[in-house]
């Protein structure tokens, strides 16, 4: 059986990323309908448990290119070892989760291998041997389908929580192959990391609760005296509304979004903000608190599956897109939502 | 410090976008700039204002991107440049990627070149990537930060937004960055800056201007462009007669329908 399907597992420090694994299945499902198998790439410092983890989640063997100058994920080093596998294992399908690094990755490898590269898949069929993506264009407006027509490997990012993360099965064994990659000197230097706020990883959420503009209007909140400034004042009101927010997340295992609005007023970090200038996310549910719903932020979150509206504003545009609504003082509402969900959940 | 920005012209983020006849139409929406560039545009206005030098913006589009150019002069840059060429109007990344390499390497001589993190059209984000590894200079994508600029150095500091948190990374210049939009924030054209744009005259370069030769084929193929299914909901209004009561209501609603 010729293994022509290849799947990178993309990892931060070590750790594989939330929708690792999922690709791993995404892929184990195009090489079904192709007569293939599935190679894992593992790219990295000391990284073969990952080479392990991905065969046991359904890859049949797994390629590791080890190098000291691959502790730190860099753009250069990490193409070149990427390329080198893919040439080797001639590979003629090749599936990454889209996160930041895979995006640059993914892109630089295109160009060492002069073929095309296709982020943001939401989906994919098998037709006449190559692989149909279908991906999200002008902010979800639109949709297109997409094949790489090149005769070299076709290069597909896929989002997360498109696909299933399949069972690990502890068992499984596949054969795990080091790869040696002429990698040449590194020209940047990774100074080190910087984290971000630990929480929930947006894209990987199941369950998100976000906040907007309206977090902040809570005219029952006096400020500490020593706030004098009005945009302060208003900035530390909305902080304690998002203390209501991550308090139900808390509750829900869930992440924590913002509206554009949110975040350009300064009452928590572009991190966190979900929307056409955000992040896209798609989980089972979200919690809309404050929010008024514009074009752009329904573009970042309208494919949830279940949509909670929690707005003072009956004709906030949210309402249209949500499944449940609440129109209520949401610093009241969700205070209670929090009491009787930790109490039915038990948590 | 001598600057490069790229930029995009796109429909306006608030267009109505259909396809009409397989085709994407925007209606008479206006035509912009790509949002995401402004603020490489801004950054690399701020960082020759810090360092000397001086900006030029580059695109690669229909004669009509000229608007885009215009904004970018607008805003403050020195010089603008528009790649224009019938061969180029459909293609993908890896031939634009080809086309702005080309171009900076016929410009020569530059430090530095910024790039908005994606296009708002196509939405793919991996041009930037692809022209650096084309000139051969480190890819600085979706930069959050610049912590240190050193002209004299020849070096240049920046933070890189992950998903899970900054990576600190130095590099030699030249060097190519992408920005996020947490790295600053456009200004507005100035009275004065948009009226030396409309008297400005930009050079158009050809293909065979910059040295591309024959057009290679775009490795990617569109079968499809579709609206997507329209996602029917009809909302529930959860009432009562306190929060408390609402809550409830909506907790035992969302138990009962096992969205939770």
């Amino acid at each position: 059986m010729a293994t022509n399907v290849f799947v990178y597992i993309d990892h931060y420090n070590g750790q594989a990323v939330g929708a690792a694994w999922e690709i791993v299945g995404a892929a184990r499902k195009a090489a079904e309908a192709l007569g293939a198998g599935v190679t894992a790439v593992v790219i990295g410092q000391g990284v073969s448990a990952l080479a392990e983890e991905a065969i046991q989640h359904g890859a049949d063997e797994a390629r590791i290119v080890d190098d000291p100058q691959l502790k730190d994920y860099r753009p250069e080093s990490y193409a070149t070892a990427l390329t080198k596998v893919l040439k080797d294992g001639g590979a003629q399908v090749v599936f990454l989760p889209t996160t930041a690094r895979t995006r640059e990755l993914a892109a630089v490898t295109a160009v060492d291998l002069e073929t095309g590269v296709v982020p943001d898949l939401v989906g994919f069929e098998v037709k006449d041997g190559k692989v149909v993506g279908t991906r999200p264009i002008y902010a979800g407006k639109l949709m297109e389908k997409v094949v790489v027509a090149t005769a070299g490997p076709q290069i597909f990012l896929i989002r997360s929580r498109v696909f299933p993360k399949p069972e690990a099965q502890q068992g499984r064994k596949g054969a795990v192959t080091k790869v040696d990659a002429a990698l040449g000197a590194a020209t940047t230097e990774v100074l080190g990391y910087k984290a971000t706020e630990a929480g929930v990883s947006l894209t990987d959420a199941a369950v998100i609760v976000s906040g907007g503009r309206g977090v902040s209007v809570n005219p029952k909140l006096t400020p500490p005296a020593d706030i004098t400034d009005d945009h302060q004042k208003e900035v530390w009101r909305a902080q304690q509304g998002f203390a209501l927010i991550r308090e139900l997340a808390a509750v829900l295992n869930a992440a924590v979004g913002a509206s554009r609005a949110a975040v350009d007023a300064g009452y928590i970090p572009y991190a966190n903000q979900v929307g056409q200038t955000g992040k896209v996310v798609s989980p089972d549910v979200y919690v809309a608190a404050g929010v008024s719903g514009a074009i752009q932020h329904l573009a970042g979150m309208r494919t949830s599956k279940t949509i909670v509206a929690i707005n003072k504003d009956v004709e906030a545009p949210i309402f249209k897109v949500a499944r449940f609504g609440i129109v209520g003082d949401l610093f009241e509402v969700l205070p209670a939502l929090t009491r009787e969900l930790k109490a039915k959940l038990s948590r | 410090m001598n600057i490069v920005v790229c930029v995009k012209q796109t429909p306006d983020t608030a267009a109505t976008v259909t396809v009409e006849n397989g085709k994407v139409s925007w209606g008479d929406a206006p035509l912009v700039i790509n949002p995401w560039d402004e603020f490489a545009v801004e950054q690399a206005l701020r960082t020759k204002e810090a360092h000397g030098g001086k900006v030029i913006a580059l695109s690669v589009g229909p004669e009509a991107a000229r608007e885009a150019l215009k904004h970018a002069l607008a805003m403050g840059c020195d010089e603008a440049i528009l790649v224009s060429d019938p061969g180029l109007l459909t293609v993908d990344s890896l031939v634009i990627s080809k086309a702005l390499a080309a171009a900076i390497d016929k410009i020569g001589g530059i430090d530095l070149a910024f790039f908005g993190r994606q296009a708002v059209d196509s939405d793919t984000g991996v041009t930037p990537a692809q022209v650096a590894r084309r000139l051969g200079w480190p890819a600085l994508t979706l930069v959050a930060a610049l912590s240190a600029v050193d002209p004299a150095g020849k070096t240049i500091s920046v933070d890189r937004a992950f998903d899970e948190g900054r990576q600190q990374v130095k590099s030699p210049l030249p060097a190519l960055i992408s920005v996020t939009k947490e790295i600053c924030e456009p200004r507005y054209p100035s009275f004065m800056g948009i009226r030396k744009a409309s008297k400005a005259t930009i050079p158009v370069w050809s293909a065979a201007d910059i040295g591309l030769g024959a057009i290679p084929a775009p490795a990617l193929s569109w079968t499809e462009v579709f609206a997507p299914p329209k996602i029917e909901t009809k909302v529930e209004m959860i009432t009562g007669d306190s929060a408390e009561a609402m809550a409830a209501k909506l907790a035992a609603r969302l138990l009962e329908e096992k969205v939770l």
